[in-house]
């Protein structure tokens, strides 16, 4: 598999003895930012259905009607929040700043919002803020590594990232135990979290990027707006190939919805099913992003995507899911998103120049988002008209014949290193 | 900056934020104890026996929510007294209902990582027959006439960032043989006579005619039906839209329903009507405000519903064929039954 990277990168950053050590600051920086603030967000998450039923009284059936709206704003913002970081010679750090800032903001407001369309709002407000952060942040990991250590890199932040949205929870709840019903000291804790999180961001994160990206970077040719980007080489099959597979990619939701119907899960493990995934995902990724840097970015995608065809094939092919099951689909699903998630980023990276890093990650990612949202509403139509069965057989037909048509539009015919002139280069100037 | 400064930037921070954080969860703790004291003006409680067997007199129990040691114990007050004294049985719920000597009761457990939740059905005399774990946060629970049938319903949970999807969990369970049908979604549905499946089918809000034959609410595509269940056939049928938590009426002739009514602000949706079920006629009851409650029937004329109260929840009450005027019954208390 083809992967340019390692060509003009040792000139770059010198090579460090030991794999772990070279993790760069800013890697392990933002990591801890997003750490922190996921433990913030996933308090709010975790106690915001009792907060609802409880705490205020309400109904909250219907509440997430509105969530494919939320999600259709978010991606857009993405692309927003790419372009701001690109412009000016890489605002990324701010852009970052605001995004991060917007959703700490919105922890506050909790406090004050008591209605179901005001909470709706708040939450509306704080995924515009998620939106505008994601590509900045991750253009901000990909400048300051290395392109040979990028996906060990995303997979050290997302393995973070990951380790906070599982600690959120158990924090909410110790402060629960604490103080029975004390849903505000919830949202003020996580509104304090949330604001050392944009600390942590603002004082340890270069703002122009260190490392490797730092040294300014010059574009390859002329002015480059956002068609540019898709007659980038590379780039727009890499992008089709995200939507390709997005579009068979059931979302998580269902996943766990297949499971509680089609499977014997006992009642009380319901939360627990996402819990599974995310644990996999955390002791998965970084063993992924390394696995990544030495196989290839694509390859290891496409890998990822094969674990979660096994995944929906033993859901249809296992009647009743003995425990052995449940496991062995929530240990895929937790790969599929290690092999898939912060590698997708590293391997656009490796396709796109360094001025138009935040305006590619989000180009892919909102596609690839958008994708999902297709999928599910094209599953849950399925789902309709024929039965959950016939829906998941046909998701898992989908991604089958996906699969292969990604891995033949990845293949590195035109890049092979028989030929490296048509492959893109790093496209720097140090 | 240099590293030092940074880090005592981080540092002051850092002692900043956690003050204020420990100052919100000591002021937190210290507001959720003084609920275990009673307060002035509230209605009072004290231990006795508190029994669902027949011939003691006709009274009310709920789940009382006013501050004190017994907060949220199920307690029974004499209906003819409802703003007596509170005898507190010891027995903690989150919702209740009984008929004939059954109870069943959702109750929270508290644990280190968060309260879990279980479905206790308990005897006559309050005590705990067998519980059964819960999938979610209680909501509603019926008992069958014959206090053989128990059905809940629970909230289930997103589960992705900042989620916001909410589904229900209902499950009838079979007291005699102990059978749990644990989902209701299992069942097959006939919508407007056709045989239909979705993904985002929710049901909540049984109410039990006899052992074997109940109603619900069934909701898809935003919409709500009222749907007749047959235990047996384990089927449910559409019979009318815009029904939502159906309380049958003892007779098994009338359906009292809050119904969603356009004009009305999205966070306070709903009118509490009647539907005559022979003539299917709707009537308005005298309330005005809207009430998220699945109500019950006091006696074959009057209707009990909870609406927010300084302590949580009220109980109200109204005639159920719209005449007269809401009522305040008891302060301070959710989820009331009548026993006899």
């Amino acid at each position: 598999m083809y992967l340019a990277d390692s060509r003009d990168a040792p000139a770059a950053v010198p090579q460090r003895g030991r794999r772990w050590a070279a993790v760069p600051g800013t890697v392990l920086a933002l990591g801890a930012v997003s750490l922190i603030t996921d433990v913030s967000a996933e308090m709010v998450t975790a106690v915001l259905p009792l907060y609802l039923v409880s705490g205020l009284g309400l109904s909250p059936l219907g509440f997430g009607l509105l969530d494919g709206v939320y999600n259709g704003v978010g991606a857009l913002v993405r692309l927003a929040g790419g372009h701001l970081a690109d412009g000016g010679g890489g605002r990324h750090k701010a852009v970052a700043v605001a995004g991060y800032g917007l959703s700490a903001l919105c922890k506050p407001l909790l406090l004050v919002a008591h209605t179901l369309p005001l909470i709706g709002a708040v939450l509306a407000l704080d995924r515009t803020g998620k939106g505008l952060r994601t590509a900045p942040r991750d253009a901000l990991i990909s400048l300051a590594t290395p392109p040979e250590r990028r996906g060990q890199a995303f997979g050290v932040h997302r393995a973070m990232d990951t380790a906070g949205a599982l600690c959120g929870p158990v924090l909410a709840f110790l402060v629960l135990g604490v103080a029975a019903e004390g849903y505000d000291a919830v949202f003020t804790v996580s509104a304090c979290v949330a604001a050392l999180g944009v600390l942590v961001l603002v004082l340890f994160v270069p703002g122009r990027s260190g490392g490797v990206g730092a040294a300014g970077s010059a574009t390859p040719s002329g002015p480059l707006r956002a068609p540019a980007l898709l007659r980038m080489p590379g780039l727009p099959r890499l992008a089709a190939c995200a939507v390709l597979l997005g579009l068979t990619t059931v979302s998580d939701s269902f996943v766990y919805l297949l499971l509680q119907r089609r499977f014997e899960v006992p009642a009380q493990w319901f939360p627990l099913l996402p819990l599974g995934t995310a644990a996999a995902f955390l002791l998965l990724a970084v063993p992924a992003g390394a696995v990544a840097d030495l196989i290839g970015r694509r390859r290891l995608f496409l890998l990822g995507h094969l674990a979660l065809l096994v995944a929906y094939g033993l859901v249809l092919a296992v009647p009743g899911g003995p425990l052995p099951a449940v496991v062995a689909v929530l240990v895929l699903h937790g790969a599929f998103y290690a092999a898939t998630d912060g590698v997708l980023a590293a391997a656009v990276a490796g396709v796109v120049p360094d001025a138009m890093r935040a305006r590619g990650l989000a180009l892919v990612g909102t596609g690839q988002a958008l994708a999902r949202f297709a999928c599910s509403i094209g599953f849950g139509a399925a789902w309709t008209v024929w039965g959950d069965g016939p829906a998941l057989a046909l998701a898992t037909a989908g991604l089958a014949v996906s699969t292969p048509i990604a891995i033949a539009a990845l293949r590195p015919s035109a890049c092979s290193p028989a030929g490296p002139s048509a492959c893109p280069s790093r496209h720097r100037t140090s | 900056m240099t590293v030092p400064p940074r880090l005592a930037v981080l540092l002051a921070a850092v002692l900043l934020l956690g003050g204020l954080s420990a100052w919100a969860v000591v002021h937190a703790a210290a507001r959720a104890e003084s609920r275990g004291l009673p307060r002035a003006g509230e209605p009072a409680a004290g231990p006795g026996a508190v029994t669902l067997a027949t011939g003691q007199g006709r009274r009310m129990l709920f789940r009382t929510m006013a501050w004190g040691p017994h907060r949220d114990e199920v307690v029974s007050v004499p209906a003819d007294d409802p703003g007596g004294p509170r005898v507190s049985s010891g027995v903690r719920c989150l919702r209740f209902h009984a008929s004939s000597g059954t109870g069943a009761c959702l109750q929270a457990e508290h644990g280190p990582l968060g309260d879990t939740y279980r479905a206790v059905v308990l005897d006559a005399r309050l005590r705990e027959r067998r519980a059964f774990p819960l999938a979610g946060i209680p909501t509603r629970t019926r008992v069958s006439p014959s206090g053989r049938m128990a059905a809940w319903t629970v909230f289930v949970s997103g589960d992705s960032y900042a989620g916001t999807n909410f589904s229900t969990r209902t499950s009838i369970l079979d007291t005699r043989t102990w059978s749990l049908q644990d989902n209701l979604e299992t069942y097959r549905v006939l919508k407007d006579g056709r045989p239909y499946h979705a993904a985002d089918v929710n049901l909540w809000g049984v109410t039990f005619a006899d052992d074997g034959h109940f109603w619900v609410t069934l909701a898809t595509g935003g919409r709500t039906w009222l749907a007749r269940g047959d235990v047996a056939a384990r089927t449910l049928t559409t019979v009318r839209q815009n029904v939502e938590c159906p309380s049958l009426s003892p007779d098994g002739t009338r359906i009292a329903f809050k119904k969603r009514v356009p004009g009305l602000p999205e966070d306070a949706p709903w009118r509490l009507y009647v539907l005559d079920l022979r003539t299917m006629r709707e009537t308005p009851v005298a309330e005005r405000r809207s009430v998220d409650d699945q109500a019950v029937w006091l006696d074959a004329r009057t209707l009990g519903y909870a609406l927010p109260g300084d302590f949580g929840a009220d109980i109200w009450t109204a005639p159920a064929d719209g005449s007269g005027a809401p009522r305040r019954l008891l302060s301070a208390a959710l989820a009331p039954v009548v026993v006899e």
